[in-house]
């Protein structure tokens, strides 16, 4: 038998996707949580970072996990429930050549944590962080999240009788500027948006639609296959490249799209499909997201972007040096400075 | 226990150097600056002087009082009684001077309404302040801060203190601000020269300089516990504002733009963030732990609630962290501006499940700079968090201390391994016991090593950090984390002894934190009483093999504490089981600093009851 020799294709620092894979996951066959499990490892190997430069922190629940199924040659920490930010504020000072992938799902950011949700955007620790919405509680079994539609029927649960939380529009009006949707069915366009993510500076939020086959993946359900397959209506095409000369934008007529450069020097492009929809126009977010809650209309694609004021790492004047390799005497005042401590305080 | 009225001064003389004034103001009228111009002025002096400020949860308006003990002996722990009242407040005069003992003094602002039926055993000195005030060219809105200056003069010359003393503590606390402090001595001087022309002396109490306290600094633990973590390197601090830990944080911020800028770049190398509440401040210093930063927060009983779930996450995924502990008064919101003991047990097994931790308890304001940069070495050491308990009396009064000492050795990182040391190892794994102490070594994040990364989780995990749930793998986890924590025993701050000067002593009292003042006190009046009791102060838990051969060489150990149901008292009785019955739990509670007074008749009582003693 003749075997053909495969060349394994390596990215910009000369790793394969094999460098970037995860453990096997236990989470149930067809979660849609694996595929942005797939999409993360695909989009970091595709900007050619090492995945040394990358941390994942999550919470608690099946969202959670996931970091641990991408991406094992970076540093994770599965915490508690809804404290993922808490955990990455700290950390962010340690190291800030390193980028923070914070991973949560509905229950974890939307009922438990969603005070740290509001205070992580706030601050801009820089980072991307996906919230897996299912709708539901997975690992409990089945319970209804904030993020629920009203009407959803679960077993052992009944009828929920709560309006949702929109997770989108909580980042939007905490003064997120990144803001995307993503549908965990359309890979093409979440590996984009997770690419663009990590080349923002600061925080940038996606809110993935991400179905729970188990629990929560009846056809009529929100945060279904089946409804997200026949209702999902991406704002544009989505694209994003790390320079300038990688831009293939064949299949795009000229002056169809839109270039925006980001403020890493990397470039998104936006080609309109049917509607303009202008992301950098806030008060257009806001109608375009409170129109899809009403009409329940799933559009995708990138929100909201405007360039990110200062991060919290650049509110300290700190070394650029990491934090955590500064050498323990350059940490100490000296016994001058204590000396004189000592005799102010006679 | 008698009350105050009751209680006579021996003799007829001079009493001098050994008095207790309360000034009893009203909260917000600025007189904190006027209460610590006398006070330290005594320090100067070279008399051992406390200050404790007995306030109320207000901003303005409810009564406040400052408690300043001298003690050319040494006894500056609070005294039930007050020798001298400085009266500036209506509300509580008469019950201000209950207080006062039988030819005790009462200063009073003579604006105030004497009570009906005045004590006749007492001295009174009345201060026309608002007349002197007129007479004076402070503006309007600065007389009632001014007025305080005032009484300051007035109490200074009936004692004998000299105008110059008070001139000099001035110039200096104002130092500054030479105006201010011109304007200040004007004041301080009206009072005096109004006191040398009109009051006579007819009280006994007098102040005569000693020599200088010069290896001694004036200062409270909460200063101290920021500074001292300070210089123990600290990178990092998340917190949330609570009374009566903010006051320890903010002494950070204050200092660390001056005390923290890396020698080598001039940037800042110490991160202090006010977050959203005691979740996320405790979160983020575990997140900055784990990234290998030296972390730490700071709160009091009600944030250690809000805390404990990421101190759990942290004891074990063994993640070096710092608490800080200023105990108040609980449970619930309590009272949350007195002090108390309360907090030992639940820290102590902090946490659902089998934990345990480190306590360190500073008794001295010194000791809480010595535990601030210590602490970090032990949490790095033995990656786990490490607690420091101190209460409101110790973190936000006054106190005269012994000068800081810079710490006698370099920071100590612990087992982190950089890129270059994972080489070294041939099966690293991030908690594999590979010394045999129970204490692995740890990567952190942004080591570039492609063999350095592990995936931390609270979820059972095996010697690699992969998830585990085998029962076998799970007791051998846990063992060795209590392995660990056992070896860091012989590191911890180990017991201060006092020992009687008598041979064959029967009777130990242990005391922790800020109760030392009190206790030593005890001891000698114990010992003027001809009952010889030996002193020993528990500065660490868990405790030490010094601590069971205390108790053990004692017929009977009296545990005092400020808590209801004696918990060191609990906790020595477990980890010192075949001697728990040597062991006698006497706790106060009230939220006031303990008194000798109080000490000396518990423990008399007790003695009466085993029929040891009796008079």
């Amino acid at each position: 038998m003749e075997t053909e020799a495969k060349t394994v294709e390596l990215n910009l620092c000369g790793l394969s996707l094999g460098d970037y894979k995860g453990s096997p996951s236990t989470l149930c066959p067809g979660c849609g949580h694996n595929a942005v499990s797939a999409q993360v490892q695909n989009a970091v190997w595709e900007l050619g970072l090492p995945p040394e430069r990358f941390v994942k922190i999550s919470g608690i629940g099946c969202s959670s996990k996931s970091p641990n199924y991408f991406l094992n040659r970076s540093f994770g920490f599965n915490g508690l429930h809804g404290r993922m930010p808490t955990l990455a504020t700290g950390a962010c000072f340690a190291d800030s050549s390193i980028h923070i992938l914070g991973f949560s799902g509905d229950g974890d950011t939307a009922s438990i944590g969603m005070g740290h949700f509001k205070h992580v955007i706030r601050r801009n620790v820089p980072m991307t962080y996906i919230i897996e919405n299912n709708g539901c509680y997975g690992l409990t079994k089945g319970q209804f999240s904030a993020t629920s539609d009203q009407g959803l029927v679960l077993k052992h649960q009944g009828v929920n009788m709560l309006p949702p939380l929109d997770m989108c529009m909580e980042a939007l009006i905490s003064g997120a500027n990144f803001v995307a949707r993503a549908y965990s069915g359309d890979a093409k366009q979440l590996k984009e948006l997770i690419k663009a993510a990590i080349s923002q500076k600061g925080i940038a939020i996606i809110d993935v639609i991400s179905p729970c086959v188990t629990f929560n993946n009846k056809d009529d359900a929100l945060q279904s296959y089946t409804w997200g397959r026949d209702n999902e209506a991406p704002l544009h095409d989505f694209k994003h490249f790390s320079r300038r000369e990688d831009m293939d934008l064949s299949d795009f007529e000229p002056g169809s799209y839109r270039e925006i450069k980001m403020q890493d020097g990397t470039y998104m492009i936006l080609r309109k499909i049917d509607k303009d929809y202008d992301p950098t126009n806030h008060s257009a977010a806001l109608d375009l997201l409170t129109e899809s809650y009403k009409n329940k209309y799933f559009a995708t694609g990138l929100i909201y972007f405007s360039e990110a004021a200062a991060t919290i790492q650049e509110l300290y004047d700190l070394p650029e040096e990491p934090l955590n390799r500064i050498s323990s005497d350059r940490l100490r005042p000296t016994q001058t400075m204590l000396a004189e401590i000592n005799r102010s305080l006679y | 226990m008698i009350e105050a009225s009751e209680k006579t001064y021996e003799g007829d003389g001079p009493i001098v150097n050994e008095f207790c004034i309360t000034i009893c103001t009203v909260n917000g009228s600025g007189s904190a600056t006027a209460n610590n111009i006398l006070y330290r002025t005594l320090f100067h002096m070279g008399i051992p002087t406390s200050g404790k400020n007995i306030f109320p949860s207000n901003i303005k308006g409810l009564p406040t009082w400052f408690v300043i003990r001298a003690s050319e002996k040494g006894h500056t722990g609070r005294q039930l009684h007050d020798d001298i009242v400085v009266a500036m407040n209506q509300v509580t005069f008469e019950k201000d001077m209950q207080y006062l003992a039988r030819g005790g003094v009462v200063f009073y602002a003579d604006n105030l309404t004497m009570p009906e039926r005045p004590r006749e055993d007492l001295v009174y000195y009345p201060m026309p302040i608002k007349n002197l005030i007129k007479g004076t060219d402070v503006p309007r809105k600065l007389q009632a801060f001014m007025e305080n200056m005032l009484f300051v003069g007035i109490v200074g010359q009936v004692l004998g203190i000299p105008l110059e003393a008070l001139n000099s503590t001035i110039f200096s606390h104002f130092s500054s601000k030479p105006a201010v402090a011109e304007s200040n001595f004007s004041m301080v001087k009206t009072g005096y020269d109004y006191a040398a022309d009109h009051l006579e002396k007819k009280d006994r109490f007098y102040v005569k300089g000693l020599a200088p306290l010069s290896d001694y600094i004036l200062t409270d633990g909460n200063n101290a516990g920021g500074l001292g973590s300070l210089f123990g390197g600290l990178e990092f601090c998340s917190w949330y504002p609570i009374t009566p830990a903010t006051s320890l944080v903010e002494a950070m911020i204050d200092q660390v733009d001056q005390l923290r800028l890396d020698p080598v770049t001039g940037k800042k190398t110490c991160v202090i963030l006010q977050v959203e509440d005691e979740l996320a401040a405790m979160g983020a210093a575990v997140g900055a732990g784990w990234g290998g930063l030296r972390s730490m927060t700071a709160t009091s009983g009600p944030g250690i609630s809000l805390m404990t779930e990421n101190i759990g996450l942290a004891y074990f995924t063994e993640t070096p962290v710092v608490i800080w502990d200023v105990q108040r008064v609980g449970p619930s919101t309590g009272l949350p501006t007195r002090t108390a003991q309360g907090d030992l047990s639940m820290l102590y097994y902090l946490g659902h499940g089998d934990t345990s931790h480190v306590i360190l308890i500073p008794g001295t304001v010194t000791e809480c700079f010595e535990f601030g940069w210590r602490s970090l070495d032990l949490a790095e050491r033995f990656q786990t968090p490490i607690f420091v308990l101190t209460d409101l009396d110790l973190g936000m009064n006054q106190w005269v201390t012994k000068k800081f000492v810079y710490p006698d050795k370099p920071i100590d990182r612990g087992r982190i391994i950089w890129e270059k040391d994972l080489d070294q190892f041939i099966d690293w794994g991030r908690f594999k016991d590979i010394e045999g102490d129970g204490i692995p070594y740890r990567t952190v994040m942004g080591n570039q090593s492609p063999k350095a990364a592990y995936f931390t989780r609270g979820t059972g995990h095996n010697e690699y950090g992969y998830y585990s749930e085998d029962p076998e793998n799970w007791s051998k986890m846990l063992l060795r984390i209590e392995k660990k924590l056992k070896g860091a025993v012989p590191l911890l701050p180990a017991p201060v002894f006092r020992r009687s000067k008598s041979e064959d002593v029967e009777i130990g009292i242990i005391g922790m934190g800020s109760t030392d003042d009190a206790l030593r006190e005890t001891q000698d009046k114990l010992a003027e009483l001809g009952i010889p009791v030996d002193y020993m102060r528990v500065r660490a838990l868990p405790t030490s093999p010094a601590v069971r051969e205390f108790i053990a060489s004692h017929t009977r150990n009296y545990v005092l504490e400020l808590n209801r149901d004696g918990q060191l008292c609990e906790i020595l009785s477990l980890e010192i089981s075949e001697y728990s019955q040597k062991l006698i739990s006497i706790s106060d509670i009230g939220g006031l600093p303990m008194t000798a007074e109080w000490a000396v008749e518990s423990i008399i009582n007790q003695e009466r009851k085993v029929g040891k003693r009796g008079n």
